[in-house]
């Protein structure tokens, strides 16, 4: 029988693989890939919650579905910033990200 | 006319400072207008001084024992209370007739020796400004009053001497006044400053009272000598003494009626008339009195023996001026009010009529300084030439001319402070003795050098063949004639016999009157030395019985050690540039390095810290996600380790 504690390992280990990739790739497309693994792991969670603690609501459920959705506008956002970085620096690279530094 | 002035002798001081206003604000492009504004005023306060002299000697006893004071209060706190106002007594009475005199002759006699200067309101400007400072010095209540007054008048003997600024002698001779005299009125400043602590009070009246009984004060005898000797810094800066005396020959680059005005008549004599109107103080501790006779004795010496080789007319009265002052404080110093004032009276007549003659000389002769340019002036400039002798006889102190009277008072007051009286009592009399010795050495070197000049100048052929001497003209001419009457009858109100002894011994004093009988002996030693000084000068200068150049050579070290004014321009240099400079130096160094060094080191340290800490700000998202996600991991498992209250949360940064 599966129960939520499956689910949370498992959107548990989602997240590290998410944390990971944002963290450690050079590619930004790769690190907003990651990201999007991170949110999963985030929706797997609150719709795991929301199906096991309190079945009668379905607050978690509706939340995933806006994540969901923040996720998307998200993305588009950044594919544009990727972009308009490129234009500007002929890469993707995030190593050639550091304007900020001093 | 007399009430009026005595209830209003404020007017005395303040005419000259509406003059000077006047000047200053309206009337400078007009020079004629300016000159008769300051002319006017000075002369209405001249009336005014006369009639307060007058007032006073009518009042006698009242005048001496209880001064008129009026005055109003400046500012008061708790323990300090300073007072604005006059006080009126037979000291500050004989100096404001002889300031508004002197001042008024040295305006007129301007009129001619100015003719055509430039800064010729200016130069009005600036005597009525000198005017008022050294009136309201005069007349001053309280000692602070008398220091604003003091300054006032230390800035305008610094905008005379370097009235004629383009000259580069004029400027720096200016600022060695300045800069000289202000070292000596710190310690004045100090002084006032102790005698309020101490005594709580700086009013003239009160200190008289309350610094006879010192110990009630908590001051030992030892401590007030101290506080004498400080206070006697001022008036050594001011009044030339030894060794501060270097800035007065120097000033002479001041137009000539300057120096007749400030540097010989009135404001050098400040220094004299401040030690007289504290009296009291160095009178309580017999130490300070040594000290100051000594300085003065000391200082008329040494300027004596300068004067002596000396070759410009201006620099000799200079030097003779200072050797003057110091016998003025010889006889403070011998504890008599009376002579010193007499001698002041009668040294401003005869020293500003030398003064003015020696301008009338150099008018004559285009500024040239030298005297071995001059020679056999007399029969082109015989008005001069004649109060100029009257001036060198009252100064070497020959019968009946005013300096007899005042020198030989001196001689005689030191005389009954020595040993040699043989009523004398202290343990300062041999002192005295010795004192006695050079003041009549003095006398006999005075009257060898003024003759010296006289004979010079006067005498003999022109030798400048160049030139040609004139007369002045009677602006210049009047004051001269004025000052030769004084300089003879001047001395005569100090005369012993005149009036049943009310003489001027009788309203100028302090305690209690005293007739001073005729010492014959003194008078005709003293005579005696004027007479071999005058012999001597007759000798070598006039009859040309012994060559100078020939006797100079005889006695070259101590001719060259005069001539060259016993180094002590000299050796102030070397000390300012060595070890002044030095402490400067070393004083720098303490401040480029560790007080800079502190400032500096602060910074250097931030920038460094800053310069490590910097490599942190990598400019890479990715690092800093890894240190927040890092962050959260650590909370994490604090949180997991640790109580989850929401007190601990909130210690964590979270909860409500």
């Amino acid at each position: 029988m599966i129960g939520l504690n499956h689910f949370l390992v498992f959107s548990g280990t989602l997240f590290c693989i998410g944390l990971f990739g944002a963290l450690a790739k050079r590619s930004a497309i790769a690190i907003l890939m990651g990201l999007e693994v991170m949110l999963t792991a985030v929706n797997i969670n609150l719709v795991a919650i929301s199906r096991y603690v309190t079945p009668e609501y379905l607050v978690g459920q509706v939340f995933a579905v806006f994540v969901i959705a923040v996720a998307a506008a998200e993305v588009a956002v950044g594919l544009a910033l990727i972009v308009a970085i490129y234009r500007n620096r002929i890469s993707v690279n995030v190593e050639d990200f550091d304007w900020l530094k001093w | 006319m007399i009430e009026f002035s005595l209830n209003n002798a404020w007017l005395i001081p303040f005419l000259p400072a509406v003059a000077f206003a006047l000047i200053v604000l309206v009337l400078r492009p007009l020079p004629r207008v300016s000159a008769f504004v300051s002319i006017t005023c000075i002369l209405i306060s001249f009336i005014m001084a006369i009639s307060i002299g007058i007032g006073v000697i009518q009042g006698g006893e009242k005048f001496v024992e209880e001064p008129f004071k009026k005055a109003v209060t400046w500012f008061s706190m708790s323990g300090l209370k300073i007072e604005m106002g006059f006080q009126i007594d037979p000291t500050s009475a004989m100096m404001l007739f002889v300031v508004t005199l002197v001042a008024a002759l040295v305006q007129i006699y301007s009129i001619g020796y100015m003719h055509g200067d430039k800064g010729f309101s200016v130069f009005y400007a600036y005597l009525s400004l000198f005017a008022m400072s050294m009136l309201g010095l005069v007349i001053a209540p309280n000692l602070l009053q008398m220091f604003v007054f003091w300054e006032l008048v230390g800035l305008c003997s610094y905008l005379l001497i370097g009235f004629w600024w383009y000259k580069y002698s004029a400027r720096e001779a200016a600022k060695k006044a300045f800069i000289t005299t202000r070292t000596g009125d710190f310690g004045l400043l100090m002084g006032i400053l102790l005698l309020q602590i101490f005594f709580g009070t700086l009013d003239l009246q009160e200190l008289a009272v309350r610094i006879p009984n010192f110990t009630e004060y908590g001051l030992t005898a030892g401590a007030l000598t101290l506080i004498a000797a400080i206070l006697f810094l001022g008036p050594i800066g001011k009044s030339g003494q030894f060794p501060l005396h270097v800035w007065l020959p120097d000033a002479m680059e001041g137009p000539t009626p300057v120096s007749a005005l400030i540097h010989a008549a009135t404001m050098v004599v400040a220094g004299v008339y401040l030690v007289g109107r504290t009296l009291f103080l160095f009178k309580t501790v017999p130490g300070a009195m040594a000290f100051v006779a000594f300085m003065g004795a000391f200082t008329a010496l040494f300027a004596a023996s300068i004067a002596i080789t000396q070759t410009e007319m201006k620099k000799i009265l200079a030097y003779s001026t200072v050797s003057q002052l110091g016998y003025m404080m010889l006889a403070l110093g011998a504890g008599s009010l009376t002579a010193s004032m007499f001698h002041l009276m009668t040294h401003a007549f005869f020293k500003a009529l030398m003064f003015l003659g020696a301008g009338s000389v150099l008018h004559a002769m285009h500024n040239e300084a030298d005297i071995w340019k001059y020679g056999g002036l007399k029969k082109y400039m015989p008005i001069t030439y004649w109060t100029f002798l009257i001036g060198c006889l009252a100064i070497a102190g020959i019968f009946p001319f005013a300096g007899f009277f005042s020198k030989d008072l001196i001689l005689e007051v030191v005389w009954a402070n020595s040993t040699l009286s043989g009523h004398a009592h202290g343990p300062f009399q041999g002192l005295y003795t010795l004192l006695f010795i050079m003041a009549s050495m003095t006398a006999m070197m005075t009257a060898f050098y003024m003759f010296r000049m006289f004979f010079i100048c006067f005498h003999g052929e022109l030798r400048d063949k160049h030139a040609h001497p004139h007369e002045s003209p009677f602006s210049m001419a009047m004051p001269l004639v004025v000052l030769g009457i004084l300089s003879v009858v001047g001395g005569w109100v100090g005369w012993p016999g005149l009036t049943e002894g009310k003489a001027f011994g009788y309203f100028v004093r302090m305690g209690e009157f005293e007739i001073v009988h005729a010492n014959w002996t003194l008078i005709i030693s003293s005579t005696v030395l004027a007479l071999i000084g005058i012999g001597g000068a007759i000798a070598i200068y006039w009859k040309n019985a012994i060559s100078h150049e020939e006797l100079a050579k005889k006695f070259a070290p101590l001719y060259k050690l005069s001539f060259n004014k016993f180094y002590v321009d000299e050796l102030y240099l070397w000390i300012i540039h060595n070890i002044i400079d030095g402490i400067g130096r070393a004083l720098w160094w303490v401040d480029m390095h560790i007080v800079d060094g502190v400032v500096d080191g602060v910074a250097k340290t931030t920038k460094v810290l800053g310069s490590v800490f910097r490599r942190v700000q990598t400019g890479k998202m990715q690092h800093y996600a890894l240190v927040l996600f890092a962050g959260v991991v650590v909370l994490v498992i604090i949180m997991s380790f640790a109580d989850t209250s929401v007190a601990s949360l909130s210690l964590l940064g979270g909860g409500r």
